[in-house]
């Protein structure tokens, strides 16, 4: 037996193999690259990442059957990204999906949302039979319509925005929200058309508007068509200005690309999540073009913020009333 | 323009090249043998380019239209109000933060009448490359096409938009400054312009960097130009992740001017000389001439109303979906 041949089998007896995965968890720098939502693909985290195989398993892993296998329920646990706090599930739900240590807010759907700020949970979802299709016979790594496909098979949602009407504290209003989801969010023709009539429901029963936007940006499936929403929504924003109706923007983790070159901008009001990642350019080509690091707090809504984008922060705690307050302030 | 040699060519362009070196060829043996008439077979070569240009420009590839749109020696936003125009009078700054050399505009004289001209720029040479910042606009460059478009509103001048840019600056000062917010704001408020635009893709047309000056009522696209929502390359990266699909790309998006006009997300197609304008300016710039006066005496005719809400509509109208049986939904 050769001196290494002896380290490695002491290592082996000394540290619990187990060990490994999770120092390997710990040690690696989380960082989201917001393009990379708009692929529609979500890959496992460290999926890439590749470690040389130092040591030998000597004995089988698991050995226990698959008949035998304990089942332990999915998202029973929840673990903040940003403080490593963890608790469960049910205590997360009930402080908002904001972790109750740090503030930090986890990104939610349109159907959280509406829980959160309609009135004992009703509000009546419109314009939900819009549905994406494949008109330009996009693929790349895959059909778009597969892409369609599979979202609609597994998740609830038709598209990457819904939008519904309901009261807050009493106070009606439009709010159309985004599912991150959905091909992250991204803005399409349905989002584009959703959008417009929701401005034309605004117009007829004279209500304010807001968007609650969470997107990497334009849809690339869909090419040009989706560079069109950009000019399309604003130009119903226009309408919606004319009648004097409030257009509040409510920006949150993350909104980037096309979202923030159109509406997500033109808010009466712009105001955001704590925290939120905003911006036009993703930052990892922000870091390729300038070839620097980016300072800390770069785009975040504080940094907005400070730089005049923003007219507040908002916690989601606080965002039912502080919208109500608004409404009635605009119509009084 | 440039003439040969100094002319440059692209791959698929090499056969006119080593059509122009066989002219070199014939025209030093003519030096060389006095006696001999060379005078048929150098014709016969200049023919022979002609045509090449126009075999060429038959097949084109997307991706090898999205070359010609980037060929070194491609006319910029410059040169075309400076052949189409008299009396340019430049402007510059936004009135806030600088000047953005990566955009420009001015008031100019176009067969009579006066019309605001503005455009990306992009730099002839290594130099004025990087001082034009590669046509990449920052936010100040967005305000000040807005400042320009202001002046010509209050003076009632129609407004030229020419576009040629690989995309908005993605840089760190511009996100300080709000590229999105400059870049939705100008989208807004071109919407509501009381004066008639005229947008031309003349060149690149890449996404919000596009968009931030392409609002109007009437869209034109030089025949060998692209307009779309991302670069190919940017989307080979992301979608294919990997840079190396960007012909595929390319091709996937559709961005061609003739794939954008039968999508109806352009107007008009604007011819281009044989082989693309680079090889000829002046023809480049009278061809696009006459579309843009055409298209102002069109639209002249609206009130500043109607014009704002055909533009809602024109552009309300772009978009495909589905819709399917079962309305509201009572949670």
């Amino acid at each position: 037996m050769t001196a290494e041949h002896g380290l490695k089998k002491l290592l082996i007896h000394q540290t619990p193999y187990f060990c490994y995965p999770q120092f390997r968890i710990m040690s690696i720098k989380k960082e989201e690259d917001i393009d990379n939502s708009l692929s529609g693909e979500n890959i496992p985290e460290h999926a890439t990442e590749h470690k040389g195989k130092w040591y030998k398993r000597l004995r089988k892993g698991i050995t226990t059957s698959t008949a035998d296998k304990k089942e332990t329920p999915e998202g029973l646990w929840n673990k903040c990204p940003e403080c490593n706090y963890i608790c469960t599930t049910a205590e997360l739900k009930e402080h908002l999906y904001v972790c109750p240590k740090c503030n930090y807010h986890h990104r939610i759907g349109s159907e959280d949302y509406y829980d959160i700020l309609f009135d004992n949970q009703e509000y009546i979802v419109l314009f939900d039979n819009i549905r994406s299709k494949d008109f330009l016979g996009f693929t790349d790594l895959k059909p778009y319509q597969k892409r369609l496909d599979e979202i609609h098979a597994k998740t609830d949602l038709k598209d990457s925005m819904r939008v519904a009407v309901g009261k807050l504290n009493g106070q009606e209003m439009v709010i159309a929200c985004m599912d991150f989801e959905f091909i992250g969010g991204s803005l399409g023709s349905v989002m584009g058309e959703k959008f417009s009539r929701a401005v034309d429901y605004c117009i007829e029963y004279h209500l304010p508007y807001m968007v609650i936007s969470k997107s990497g940006g334009a849809r690339m499936m869909e090419s040009a068509f989706s560079l069109m929403q950009l000019a399309k929504t604003s130009g119903k924003l226009a309408q919606l200005s004319d009648a004097q109706l409030p257009f509040i923007s409510l920006l949150t983790d993350p909104t980037f690309g096309g979202i923030s070159a159109s509406f997500g901008m033109l808010g009466d009001l712009n105001i955001a999540e704590p925290g939120a990642l905003i911006g036009f350019a993703g930052p990892r080509v922000i870091k390729e073009t300038i070839k620097k690091d980016l300072p800390p707090g770069f785009q975040r809504s504080e940094f907005l913020l400070d730089h005049g984008f923003l007219d507040f922060i908002v916690d989601r705690s606080k965002l039912k009333d502080r919208l109500a307050q608004l409404i009635v302030l605009f119509r009084n | 323009m440039p003439q040969y040699p100094n002319r440059q060519f692209l791959d698929f362009e090499q056969p006119i090249k080593e059509l122009y070196e066989h002219i070199e060829e014939n025209k030093k043996l003519a030096e060389k043998n006095a006696k001999v008439d060379y005078r048929g077979i150098i014709q016969q070569l200049e023919d022979s380019i002609v045509d090449k240009r126009k075999e060429i420009t038959q097949h084109l590839t997307p991706w090898q239209r999205v070359q010609l749109s980037r060929h070194p020696d491609r006319p910029y936003t410059l040169k075309y109000i400076e052949n189409m125009t008299t009396n340019f009078v430049e402007l510059h700054g936004d009135r806030n933060v600088k000047d953005d050399k990566a955009m420009v505009g001015g008031f100019a004289d176009l067969d009579g009448q006066t019309v605001m001209f503005i455009g990306q720029q992009k730099g002839i040479n290594t130099k004025a490359r990087q001082l034009r910042n590669f046509g990449m606009a920052n936010p100040e460059g967005y305000r000040k096409a807005l400042r320009l478009m202001r002046l010509a509103e209050k003076f009632n001048k129609p407004v030229v938009t020419l576009i040629d840019t690989p995309g908005a600056f993605p840089g760190l000062e511009a996100e300080e400054r709000g590229q999105g917010e400059a870049i939705a704001r100008n989208i807004y408020e071109m919407i509501r312009l009381k004066v008639p635009i005229i947008v031309v893709i003349i060149g690149e047309g890449a996404s919000g960097g596009a968009l931030g000056i392409g609002v109007g009522d009437k869209v034109l696209m030089m025949e060998n130009t692209w307009y779309t929502v991302i670069s190919p390359e940017s989307c080979s990266s992301i979608l294919w992740r990997s840079w190396d699909k960007k012909e595929v790309a390319a091709e996937q998006l559709r961005l061609t001017s003739l794939d954008m006009k039968s999508f109806g997300l352009v107007d008009e197609i604007v011819p281009e000389p044989l082989g693309g304008a680079h090889w000829d300016y002046v023809e480049s710039a009278n061809i696009l001439k006459s579309y843009i006066l055409k298209s102002i005496e069109e639209f002249k005719q609206y009130t500043p109303e109607q014009r704002m809400n055909m533009r809602i509509e024109k552009f309300g109208k772009m978009g495909f979906w589905d819709e399917v049986e079962e309305t509201e939904e009572m949670q």
